[in-house]
């Protein structure tokens, strides 16, 4: 049995103040285990946005527990949340979030400089991790200059430069037309063959499905389903060819 | 990448890069300028009490500064020298006179006699002639930059200074008057004879001390023995004369006033843009957190777009600086630049940098690496 990338249990989140105070989640179990591409979906405002934020660390849960890779993150201030984000997570975001003074080349350095990898090191893997999303041409060219498939990409691969073993996405292909949100979930769905890695995606868009090994729903802040669409090819036996782009 | 994220941050907005940059630099020179006359202004104060070869001076009592002082009269000299420790004791003569120039019209001058003993004062910076010069009869010496003033054309012009006939024999340069009237040096005897001081009349003693001697002893005891008289040091006569022309004028108020009024400025200008350049790179310091960035490593980006700012501005800043001080040269107040004040103000600057950094990295710390969800 492998051992889970993440484990939540118990997740409950109050956002706001006062009277304005959300439970945003309400008690949520979730574990990510390693190969696996899920999908989170559920309607707007169901706390997609708020258990990812939990999952990577960047906001903490009001209670529950939440251990990645076994490590739990109870008691942990903001500088070592930051540095299990850096050592451990990567995310990519529905905006790209992308430095627009810095070319493609150098926005993936920064991920690896935050890492604390630099110089020559930090230029090759950068080079080969825009490589691997197919942007081996596209190096030297700012934000501005790349179409917003390509901007994903490089967020994409600064994501995915420092080998994190955790993959968050939010809405990763929202901003994105038809023809290059099929190639960002491919790449998604590619980068989870790496039997070391968790990936999980939200989304709306029912395109994305085809990609996913599983599919967890969320609703009014709790997991109200889950499927596993390929359950026999994906476990146990971890050798078994994948076949996840086939329509359930 | 943190000096290239500074740096590409800095250069992204031209705009404000260029207020910054005219900030700092505004700051720069308003404090050169003010602080540069402040030192040329000092350095003119009190150039005649630094170059008297003198531990003690002998004033009467109140004096105010080197320009103005009372009369002594004779008996004092052998008083001073039986006091234990003094080595000799020196008059010279110093008041403002006026100068009748050869084509008419006149001007304020102070008239220096000395009969530049070991212990005394001589004229020095000479571009012509020498000191021992004004020995010849009816000689005086006078100052280069002053030649218009005085309305002469340089050696070998004649003028009048009271009832006397003076001829200029030699020329010293950069021997400055806070007052503008230009110091005359000449022979003691003619200089009281333009005064009508008797020949043991003086307007101070300089007073040498003998190796060993302990100046505040030897000035206690002289106080002790000599009436109606002031025993100063020369830091005591020199902090006297800077307090009377610079501070009970309020002309040295006004200058140190207008640098901290430029440092104040410069500072508000590089905080105001360092943190709105923050704000605007708020989404990026964010992702920035996001991606698990200690915030040690944000402060480090804010910090060197600041020390970037720093230097950008003060190299500029000190050009026009030394332009500006090049310029004064000749001025009635020619402004001083200093290594002291060169570093000073490279220090205003960090300080500014720094402190508007401040700003920026608190606006910082509080940001919510949440907000990169936001759309
Ligand atoms: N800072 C906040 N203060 C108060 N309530 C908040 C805050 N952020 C989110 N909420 C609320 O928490 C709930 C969950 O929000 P969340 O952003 O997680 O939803 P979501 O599933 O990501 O929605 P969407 O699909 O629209 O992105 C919503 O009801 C939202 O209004
Ligand atoms: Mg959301």
């Amino acid at each position: 049995m492998t051992k889970p990338i993440l484990e939540a249990k118990g997740i409950v989140k109050e956002l706001g103040q006062g009277a304005g105070m959300v439970r945003a989640l309400k008690g949520v179990d979730i574990t990510l285990n390693p190969g696996e591409l899920t999908l989170l979906m559920g309607p707007s405002g169901s706390g997609k946005t708020t258990l990812l934020s939990i999952m990577g660390c960047i906001l903490t849960p009001t209670e529950g527990h939440l251990a990645i890779l076994g490590q739990s993150t109870a008691g942990m201030d903001a500088e070592e949340l930051a540095r299990l984000r850096r050592r451990h997570i990567g995310f990519v975001f529905q905006s790209y979030n992308l430095f627009p003074t810095l070319t493609a080349l150098e926005n993936v350095r920064l991920g690896l400089d935050v890492q604390g990898v630099h110089g020559s090191a930090a230029t090759e893997r950068a080079r080969a991790a825009l490589t691997s999303v197919g942007l081996a041409h596209r190096l030297r060219n700012y934000p501005r200059n790349l179409s917003g498939g390509e901007q994903q990409r490089v967020a994409v691969a600064r994501a995915i430069a420092g080998s994190p073993a955790l993959l968050l996405a939010d809405e990763p292909t929202a901003a994105l037309d038809a023809e290059n949100g099929q190639a960002v979930m491919a790449l998604l769905s590619e980068l989870a063959r790496d039997e070391s890695r968790a990936i999980l995606a939200v989304t709306h868009d029912n395109r994305t499905l085809p990609f996913a090994d599983r599919i967890v729903h969320i609703e009014d802040g709790r997991i109200v389903g889950e499927e596993r669409k390929t359950p026999d090819s994906r476990r146990p036996p971890a050798e078994a060819p994948r076949s996840k782009k086939k329509k359930a | 990448m943190v000096l290239t994220l500074a740096f590409r941050n800095l250069f992204h907005d031209r705009i404000r890069l260029v207020v910054t940059l005219v900030g700092i630099l505004f700051s720069i020179v308003l404090v050169a300028v003010q602080l540069g006359l402040y030192l040329g202004a000092r350095k003119m104060i009190i150039g005649m009490i630094d170059n008297a070869n003198a531990e003690l001076w002998v004033t009467a009592f109140g004096a105010k500064s080197f320009e103005e002082a009372g009369s002594l009269d004779g008996r004092q000299r052998h008083i001073a020298l039986s006091v234990p420790g003094v080595a000799s004791v020196e008059p010279l003569v110093a008041s403002f006179n006026e100068w009748r120039k050869p084509d008419g019209g006149a001007t304020l001058s102070v008239v220096v006699g000395t009969d530049m003993p070991v212990g005394g004062l001589a004229p020095w910076n000479m571009i012509e002639g020498e000191p021992a010069d004004m020995f010849r009869p009816n000689a005086v010496i006078a100052e280069r930059t002053y030649l218009e003033n005085l309305g002469i054309k340089g050696v070998g012009d004649t003028a009048e200074i009271g009832a006397q006939r003076v001829k200029v024999v030699g020329l010293t340069e950069g021997i400055r008057s806070f007052t503008t009237a230009p110091y005359v040096f000449m022979p003691l005897a003619r200089a009281r004879a333009i005064m009508g001081m008797t020949e043991n009349q003086t307007t101070f003693y300089l007073v040498k001390l003998q190796p060993g001697a302990e100046a505040p002893i030897v000035q206690r005891a002289l106080q002790a023995r000599l009436s109606g008289v002031e025993v100063l040091t020369t830091t005591e006569f020199r902090d006297r004369s800077l307090a009377h022309w610079l501070f009970s004028t309020g002309a040295g108020v006004a200058l140190i006033g207008g640098a901290l009024l430029g440092t104040l400025v410069g500072t508000v200008i590089v905080a105001q843009t360092l943190y709105s350049s923050t704000k605007d790179h708020l989404n990026e310091f964010a992702t920035l957190r996001a991606l698990g960035s200690s915030s040690g490593y944000i402060h480090r980006v804010i910090l060197l777009q600041a020390a970037l700012s720093a230097g950008f501005g003060y190299a500029l800043g000190m050009t026009i600086a030394l332009i500006i001080i090049e310029a004064s040269k000749n001025s009635a107040l020619p402004i001083i630049m200093t290594p002291g004040l060169a570093a000073g103000l490279l220090a205003l600057t960090i300080f500014m940098c720094a402190i508007s950094a401040l700003a920026a990295i608190m606006k910082v710390t509080r940001i919510d690496p949440a907000m990169v969800f936001a759309r």
